[in-house]
């Protein structure tokens, strides 16, 4: 893939992640902030639908712009084309398996399974 | 320049006489010689300046007075030809542009270019440079050309002009790269100097290379990776602003500009 789409995701996902981080911010608000935080407040969160899939959708944002920013910290710190391409695929792996477990802890959750 | 030796031990060899006020300063050049080994240690000599003198005319006077081994790339002396980049006082500059009385300073230390190998004392290796400035196919791309009998001259308003005029007036010095604190740690970033080249010739009315140019720079080491730092703009003795060409030349990759 061109470095300017992978960057044109990069700034996107950046971009959508700071909305949704902003709506999780208000939800917190619309009842007291320690009472947010109650168990059975949190597991709330994962009945209700549309919020499970916005929090699904904030995981992917930030595993997608997190690992993407790692890659790049990691290419500038060295260079040569094996370990350019180890940490390309390191970086896709570890996205992968973090939207994964996120998304198992949310499906778990929703499902009421813990 | 100012002409009177000044190394409290020793004499200079040269009999320059004394003209105008002088003031004296240590000049500290650094010494090394990488193929042989030999790491970088520093000469200290007594340099006697006036208000006019300049860096690389200390250097000069250095050579001529006191070792003729050290080794220091020049040519024009008057900021045109960017061979007397070199780090003084820490910051890089072109000897030849930068006077002794604006340092502010008695000691002065001159360094090789940092972000550059060194080929001995104060002179640097401009291979890559070059090579990076080569890849971004410095010239107008079209098929036509203006020297055919057929064709007219291409026309270009003073506006098309003003878009990359001052990108024209970079003479290679290397500067920007010396200070572009990517370059410290990707060695295989194309660099400021070859970005706002590439923006140069994109912005030309004239050109059609617009798309190879932009495939060149848009690689895992390319214009992606500057982070605005701005200190090549900082630094370039021709009033060059590279910052602001990758910053246009990424409104061109991103779609913002055609």
């Amino acid at each position: 893939m061109r470095e300017s789409i992978i960057m044109k995701i990069h700034y996107g996902t950046a971009l959508g992640a700071v909305a949704l981080v902003a709506v999780h911010i208000l939800m917190r608000m619309s009842q007291k902030f320690s009472d947010s935080l109650q168990y059975q407040n949190v597991i709330a969160n994962y009945h209700f639908l549309p919020y499970a899939l916005m929090l699904e959708v904030l995981l992917i944002l930030l595993s997608v712009h997190g690992f993407n920013g790692l890659r790049v910290i990691l290419l500038e710190l060295k260079q040569g084309s094996t370990y350019e391409r180890m940490i390309n695929y390191g970086s896709l792996a570890a996205m992968a398996a973090l939207i994964a477990y996120g998304s198992r802890t949310i499906l778990m959750a929703g499902m009421g399974v813990s | 320049m100012a002409v009177v030796a000044a190394k409290p031990s020793e004499e200079p060899k040269s009999n320059t006489k004394i003209t105008g006020q002088t003031n004296t300063i240590t000049l500290r050049i650094s010494r090394s010689n990488p193929s042989e080994g030999q790491e970088s240690t520093f000469a200290e000599f007594q340099v006697p300046v006036q208000k006019w003198t300049t860096v690389l005319e200390a250097i000069l006077y250095v050579k001529q007075n006191f070792d003729h081994s050290v080794a220091v790339r020049y040519s024009c002396r008057q900021a045109s030809c960017g061979s007397c980049g070199m780090k003084i006082n820490g910051r890089p500059a072109l000897a030849c542009y930068t006077k002794v009385s604006e340092l502010n300073s008695n000691v002065v230390t001159v360094e090789p270019m940092n972000n550059f190998p060194i080929i001995r004392d104060l002179a640097v290796d401009f291979k890559q440079l070059i090579s990076n400035h080569k890849k971004m196919k410095p010239f107008i791309i079209r098929e036509d050309s203006e020297v055919t009998p057929e064709s007219k001259e291409f026309i270009q308003t003073p506006q098309d002009l003003e878009k990359f005029l001052q990108f024209s007036y970079c003479i290679k010095c290397g500067l920007c790269n010396s200070a572009c604190p990517t370059m410290a740690t990707d060695e295989s970033f194309i660099g400021p100097q070859g970005l706002a080249q590439a923006y140069r010739y994109v912005a030309d009315n004239r050109d059609k290379g617009k798309d190879e140019r932009l495939k060149v720079i848009d690689d895992s080491h390319g214009i992606w990776r500057c982070h605005f730092a701005g200190s090549c703009s900082h630094v370039c003795p021709k009033g060059v602003d590279p910052a602001m060409a990758i910053q246009l030349l990424r409104g061109y990759m991103l779609g913002f500009r055609k």
